[in-house]
C-alpha cells in the first residue's frame, strides 16, 4: 500500500495522465484536488497498516525492533496448518467454480438464451443472503456431509456459492464482449466438437474475464471468516481470531495479518497485469 | 444440469431450512406466531444497532468513496495508479474481516495505540463505524468507478460550449446523471455493513450489538428467547437485505440508461 500512494502522486506529473482537451486552469485545479485527495486517503488507509507492521516488528522491550514475530509464523503449528488449508481451499474453490460456471454460461449463451434471466438471478442471489444467514441453514447440511469428510477443506462447497456473484459478473462481462455465437458457428462449421469450441475457441477469448473471476474468488476465500468460524473449521482468519482471543496483542497476530494482506494485494496486482498481457497477445 | 443441483443443495436448500425453521413452533407445525419474536424489544435492539451502524458507515463511506473514485477516474485510465488503487480496493473491500480490527487496535486501540490512545475505540457505533468505513470506501470506489467512467468528456465540452461553468456542469449534468448510481451504491454499502460479521466479532465479541452477533450467540447456546431464535433473526435479516438489494438493482438499471 505504500507503493499506491507514492505512485499515485508520481503520476500527476505524467503527461499521459491528463485528460485531453482541458483548459490549463481547470487542469491545475484538478491536479491539486487529486494530490490532496490521494494524500488524505493515503494516510487514512496506510496509518492502520503501518501501525500493524510496527507491532509486528516489536522486540521484547517496548520500542525496540525485532523479527521474532515474523519467525513465529513458521513455528506456530496451528497457524501453519491453517495457512495450508486456506491456500488449498482457494485453489479448490477456484477450480470448482470454473468447472461449474464456465461451461454452463457458454451453453446458456449459445443454446438457451431464454433461461439467462433465471440463471442471472440464481447467480446474484447469494448477494442478498448474508453469510451469517446462509450458515444457519448450512449447519444441518454440513452435519450430513461431515460423515464422509471431516477436514476443513469441506468449506469449498459453500465458498463456491459465496464467490458465485463476483465470478458470474466478471465472466458474463467477458462473454458479452466477444461474439460467442459467430465464433462457435465458425468453429462448428470447420468441424469442431463442443469441447473444442468451449476450450479452444471461447475460453481463450475471455481469458481476462476468467482471470478476474479467479482473483476475486481467491481473495474471497483468503478473507472469509464467518462461515469457517461457525462450522468450526480452522482457516487462516479463524486461527488469527483464536490467537487474538488467547493473547490480545501477540506479535505473531500482526506479522501474519500483514503477510496475508500483502499476499492478497500482490496476488490481485499480478493477476491484473497477467490478464491484460494475455489479452493483447 | 450440475449447476442447478449444486446451487439447489448449497444455496436454495439452506435458505429454505432457515425459513422453515423460523416459521414452525416447538411442536414442528407451521406457525407464523414465532416471527413475533422479531418485535420483541430485546431482539429489536440488535436490529436497531445493525441499522445505525450500517447507515452511518454506508453514508460516510459512500461520500468519501465517491470523492476518491473521482480522483482515481480523472487520471490515466490505463495507468499504474489506477491499477494499484483498484487492486488495493479489492483487497481492503473483500479481504478486511478480522485483520482490520487488529490493524485498528494497533493504530488507535485504547491501551496499545501506536498513533494515539482512543478512549472512544470501543464505543458503539462510533468506534466500530470508523473501522467499517475503512472497508466501505474501497467498496464504493469499486462499484462507483464504472459510473464515473461513463461520464463522457463530450458532455463537459457541450456544457462549456453553451457557456456553462464547472458548477453548471455538476449541477445540471454530472450530478443528476450520477445520482441513481450513487444512491444505488450507497444501498449496496448499507447491505454490506448489515451482513458484516467478522470485523465486529474481532473488535469486541463479549457484547452483541448487531443482529449477526446475536445469531451467533443464539445458535451456539441453548438458552435463548426461543429455540429457533437464530433462524428467526436470520429471516429478519434476509428480508431487510432483500428489500435493500431490490432497490439497488432497480437503481442500477436506471443508472445504466445513460452510462454506457
Amino acid at each position: 500500500m505504500v507503493a499506491v500512494n507514492v505512485l499515485g502522486e508520481g503520476a500527476l506529473v505524467d503527461p499521459s495522465a491528463r485528460p485531453p482537451g482541458m483548459q490549463l486552469g481547470r487542469r491545475k485545479r484538478l491536479n491539486l484536488f487529486r494530490w490532496v485527495t490521494f494524500t488524505i486517503f493515503g494516510l487514512f488507509f496506510l496509518l492502520p497498516l503501518i501501525a500493524m507492521i510496527r507491532f509486528s516488528l516489536e522486540g521484547k522491550k517496548p520500542g525496540t525492533f525485532s523479527l521474532t514475530a515474523w519467525a513465529q509464523i513458521g513455528s506456530t503449528p496451528d497457524l501453519v496448518s491453517a495457512i495450508e488449508i486456506t491456500l488449498e481451499l482457494a485453489v479448490i474453490t477456484c477450480a470448482v467454480m470454473l468447472v461449474l460456471l464456465v461451461p454452463t454460461m457458454i451453453w446458456i449463451r449459445l443454446r438457451v438464451q431464454r433461461i439467462s434471466q433465471i440463471f442471472e438471478f440464481l447467480c446474484l442471489l447469494p448477494l442478498t443472503i448474508p453469510a451469517i444467514v446462509l450458515v444457519v441453514g448450512l449447519q444441518p447440511i454440513y452435519n450430513q456431509i461431515e460423515h464422509y469428510n471431516v477436514s476443513a477443506l469441506q468449506l469449498f462447497w459453500v465458498y463456491v456459492i459465496l464467490a458465485l456473484p463476483y465470478a458470474y459478473r466478471s465472466l458474463s462481462a467477458g462473454l458479452i464482449a466477444i461474439d460467442a455465437t459467430t465464433l462457435s458457428e465458425a468453429a462448428r462449421s470447420l468441424g469442431a466438437n463442443w469441447a473444442t469450441v468451449i476450450l479452444r475457441v471461447i475460453v481463450p477469448n475471455m481469458w481476462q474475464a476468467i482471470m478476474n473471476a479467479l482473483l476475486l474468488t481467491a481473495a474471497l476465500v483468503l478473507g472469509e471468516f464467518t462461515i469457517a468460524e461457525i462450522l468450526n473449521d480452522i482457516t487462516l482468519q479463524v486461527a488469527l481470531f483464536n490467537i487474538s482471543r488467547a493473547t490480545a496483542n501477540a506479535g505473531v497476530l500482526f506479522s501474519t495479518s500483514t503477510a496475508a494482506l500483502l499476499f492478497a494485494f500482490v496476488l490481485l496486482l499480478i493477476l491484473s497485469y497477467a490478464g491484460r498481457r494475455r489479452r493483447r497477445a | 444440469m450440475p449447476f442447478l443441483a449444486y446451487v439447489g443443495v448449497f444455496l436454495l436448500l439452506p435458505t429454505g431450512i432457515v425459513i422453515w425453521d423460523a416459521v414452525k413452533n416447538p411442536a414442528g407445525q407451521f406457525d407464523l406466531a414465532s416471527l413475533k419474536l422479531l418485535f420483541n424489544p430485546e431482539v429489536r435492539t440488535f436490529f436497531t444497532g445493525s441499522i445505525e451502524l450500517s447507515a452511518l458507515s454506508s453514508v460516510v463511506g459512500a461520500v468519501f468513496g465517491a470523492i476518491l473514485a473521482y480522483a482515481v477516474a480523472s487520471g490515466n485510465p490505463d495507468g499504474v495508479v489506477r491499477r494499484l488503487y483498484l487492486s488495493g480496493s479489492g483487497v481492503l473491500a473483500q479481504f478486511g474481516g478480522v485483520t482490520l480490527a487488529f490493524a485498528f487496535n494497533a493504530a488507535i486501540g485504547p491501551s496499545t495505540g501506536f498513533l494515539f490512545h482512543a478512549g472512544w475505540y470501543y464505543d458503539f457505533p462510533g468506534g466500530i463505524a470508523l473501522i467499517y468505513i475503512y472497508f466501505q470506501i474501497p467498496l464504493m470506489v469499486l462499484v462507483f468507478l464504472p459510473a464515473i467512467d461513463g461520464l463522457k468528456i463530450q458532455w463537459r465540452e457541450a456544457t462549456e460550449n453553451l457557456g456553462g461553468s464547472t458548477w453548471h456542469y455538476w449541477r445540471y449534468v454530472g450530478f443528476p446523471l450520477l445520482a441513481p448510481a450513487f444512491i444505488g451504491a450507497t444501498l449496496l454499502l448499507f447491505a454490506n455493513a448489515l451482513s458484516a460479521y467478522a470485523t465486529i466479532q474481532a473488535w469486541e465479541n463479549q457484547i452483541a450489538y448487531t443482529a449477526p452477533q446475536q445469531i451467533y450467540i443464539a445458535i451456539n447456546s441453548e438458552v435463548g428467547l426461543a429455540s429457533n431464535e437464530g433462524d428467526i433473526i436470520a429471516v429478519g435479516m434476509m428480508v431487510l437485505v432483500a428489500i435493500i438489494m431490490v432497490g439497488y438493482f432497480r437503481l442500477q438499471r436506471r443508472a445504466a440508461r445513460w452510462l454506457r
